[in-house]
């Protein structure tokens, strides 16, 4: 069985999945979804949050999360997704234990509103304390040797931000030349920029989301940060064809026969009214499609594995997230 | 149309009309629109005769370029050709440049020797290029600075902020004080009390407390870091009163009658929550709060004919359909689709008020103004016009 779920499937041999996208598409349920696709049939994935939001617990309705990981979910066929709300300070202090052992001066530094001062003093060491975290979990053996997840998704910052926050080499490059920050950011990057990793970018088929995955794509590539799929979020399949759409835009729809078939269906009272109306919603649809496509088309000419998730008519609940997570799994995900 | 909400009706006409009025703010979740609504509001401003400025922190660029921003020199430019009928009335825009504004700061505190430590100083270029809260203080210093600017030269009667995109609204009124106390704060004195000759009184426990931080400060980051901290902030501190003090000045501004806050979101759940903690906070802080700008308003045509109604029209329609002439056939599906167009936008519609309720529900005082989600992008004056009338016109 294992062997089928690896035909075919995107990404092959990738455990971290850095999900990033402009405000307002949908990136956090993107993540949650792709947590839980990745999930089935019995694996284990963990779902990562960074910026303090809690939008995780609220996605899987779950009391705040600690810093610690908590099994949030189960995943169809058995598999487990668990989640961690990763805080600067708290990583801070796990570093400190771990390379100095230094966990009771760290709390006494803590207490002084130290550790405040550090990370606000130099914004990059945020940063790769996050995604330190991140690949220490993702490296991490259960005692039988094996990856302790199978994945590792994280809730990233936006587009705008993504390039900045992964490539915490160059963030350190100022802070420190030698020494431990530096080897841990080296070690940071070893996984970050290697075939381990991918970047996922969730947009919406506007103008301006979609403006930003471009130039986030470019942006990533630059540093050469592993692009993988663009995520277009909450599309409206078209309810009418192409050749109805070109007549809606061209305001040829035939309206005399509408009308006659609004009265057979049964819906003779105020014709005059609502044929006028249905016309005018049509071609604003049809508007909205052209743009749509076009949107689609510029995301098109980036060649990445494109996914298309629809807007969930009764808005996203954990039912919700289930059928996103379906639909990734159809498209290969997982 | 039915009104959107219960809600009372937000006239953006008697706000933008009335003169005891010098600064809007438009906040609210990022990708609500609220570059587009401050803009709409300058522009319908102008062309009600008001000397307008709008201050935009990052426009998309073609709505940019629209209000002839092609280039972000950190002044406002004139929006060429924009006033009202009778000829009174101009709007100015104008693009935050953080850091440009931030370097303007040092420069115009401190003499160009000191200036020039301070800009070269490797601390400050993190400081002013990347700090989580720069880009807002900066936002509230602008406008402090545009402010002054309009009450002594008589430029402007009225300026339109929008705040930077921010993980959460409330970022806006909380970043400034933060970065302000940071820099007044305990350890950049400690730190710098050498410098200043001024050590003493420092506790035993705490001394050794400091110790224990520098030491442990200097293992991760190195010992540049501390170094560069402490030089730029003995070299701002002789220039400038304290940075908490400018930035409680501007909070002060926000809080005065000539200011008034339009929250900005869209008929989403997400959206809409933020709107409603930024509205508490507005309360708690009293600061004035003009209303609600409802944005992506989905529009619907005729209300006569219900989502029912058009869902069952379209079911037999597509019976209909299968026992017709073809002719006929591609008409009844053809009205089927139409009808269930109809029906998804109409469930639309209802989801979006059922929100928009539960808003009201919660802050029933707060006036809301809704705008229809438009086909396009806004990206050139027109457009803006557009969303000024729609805002107006009543919900």
């Amino acid at each position: 069985m294992a062997d089928d779920q690896q035909s075919g499937r995107l990404w092959p041999g990738v455990s971290l999945h850095v999900v990033s996208g402009k405000g307002g598409t949908g990136k956090t349920t993107v993540a949650a979804a792709m947590a839980l696709a990745l999930a089935r049939n019995r694996r284990r994935t963990l779902l990562i949050e960074v910026e303090g939001r809690q939008g995780i617990a609220q996605l899987f309705d779950t009391p705040p999360l600690p810093y610690e990981e908590r099994r949030v979910a189960v995943a169809p066929g058995g598999g487990e997704v668990w989640a961690l709300a990763i805080d600067a300070e708290e990583a801070l202090l796990d570093y400190l234990e771990s390379f100095y052992n230094l966990r009771r001066a760290g709390s006494a530094l803590r207490k002084m509103g130290a550790i405040d001062f550090v990370t606000t003093i130099a914004p990059g060491l945020r940063d790769v304390l996050l995604t330190g975290k991140a690949v220490e979990v993702v490296r991490r053996k259960d005692k039988k040797d094996a990856n302790a997840y199978d994945s590792v998704i994280i809730d990233a910052p936006p587009t705008g931000r993504i390039t900045k926050f992964l490539n915490v080499n160059s963030e350190v490059s100022g802070l420190a030349k030698a020494g431990p920050i530096r080897k841990h950011a080296d070690l940071v990057m070893n996984v970050i920029a290697s075939p381990q990793t991918v970047v996922h970018l969730v947009t919406l088929l506007e103008e301006m989301p979609v403006q930003e995955t471009i130039d986030g794509i470019a942006e990533l590539r630059a540093h050469s940060l592993p692009v993988g799929g663009v995520i277009v979020n909450m599309t409206r399949p078209p309810l009418l064809s192409d050749s109805q759409l070109q007549a809606a835009l061209a305001g040829t729809l035939p309206a005399k026969k509408i009308r006659s078939a609004l009265t057979k269906g049964g819906l003779g009272a105020h014709e005059d009214e609502i044929v006028p109306a249905l016309l005018r919603e049509a071609s604003d649809h049809a508007q909205r499609v052209a743009l749509e496509r076009r949107e689609f088309e510029r995301l098109e000419g980036q060649s990445l594995h494109t996914i298309t998730l629809p807007l969930l008519a009764g808005g996203i609940d954990l039912g919700g997230l289930y059928e996103l997570a379906e639909l990734l799994t159809e498209a290969g995900v997982g | 149309m039915t009104p959107f909400t219960s809600a009372p009706e937000l006239d953006i006409d008697r706000i933008l009309g009335d003169e005891t009025l010098h600064i809007i703010v438009c906040t609210g979740a990022g990708g609500v629109g609220k570059t587009t609504t401050a803009a709409a509001l300058g522009l319908r401003a102008a062309e009600m005769g008001r000397d307008v400025c709008v201050l935009t922190i990052d426009p998309a660029k073609r709505l940019a370029q629209a209000m002839g921003l092609s280039s972000l020199d950190n002044t406002p430019r004139q929006v060429p050709g924009v006033c009202a009928p009778d000829g009174s009335g101009s709007l100015f825009a104008m693009m935050l440049d953080m850091k440009r504004t931030f370097d303007e700061v040092v420069e115009s505190h401190a003499d160009p020797a000191r200036a020039q430590q301070i800009l070269s100083n490797p601390f400050y270029q993190t400081l002013s290029s990347s700090f989580a809260g720069t880009q807002e203080y900066m936002a509230m210093e602008k406008l402090g600075q545009l402010r002054v600017r309009a009450k002594d030269e008589g430029t402007w009667d009225l300026i339109v902020v929008d705040t930077p995109p921010s993980r959460s609204a409330l970022d806006f009124l909380d970043a400034p004080a933060r970065l302000g106390s940071f820099l007044d704060g305990r350890f950049i004195r400690i730190l710098t009390a050498p410098a200043r000759g001024a050590g003493r009184g420092l506790g035993r426990l705490a001394a050794m407390g400091f110790g224990m931080f520098t030491s442990v400060l200097n293992k991760i980051l190195g010992a540049q870091v501390l170094t560069d901290v402490g030089t730029f902030v003995a070299a701002i501190d002789t220039t400038f009163g304290g940075f908490r003090e400018r930035a409680d000045a501007t909070y002060e501004l926000l809080k005065d009658s000539g200011t008034s806050f339009v929250v900005v979101a869209a008929p989403e759940r997400d959206a809409l929550r933020e709107a409603a903690y930024f509205v508490e906070r507005l309360r708690t802080d009293e600061m004035p709060l003009a209303g609600l700008v409802l944005n992506r308003v989905q529009e619907v045509d005729d209300p006569e004919l219900s989502s029912e109604q058009a869902a069952a029209g379209a079911q037999t329609l597509d019976e209909l359909s299968v026992e017709s002439t073809p002719a006929q056939a591609d008409a009844q599906r053809l009205t089927a689709a139409l009808l269930r167009l109809h029906a998804q936008r109409l469930s639309l519609a209802a989801r979006q008020r059922h929100l928009a309720e539960r808003f009201t529900a919660a802050h029933p005082g707060v006036p809301v103004a809704s705008v229809p989600a438009l086909a396009e992008d806004v990206h050139d004056l027109e457009g803006l016009r557009m969303v000024g009338d729609l805002m107006a016109s009543g919900n």
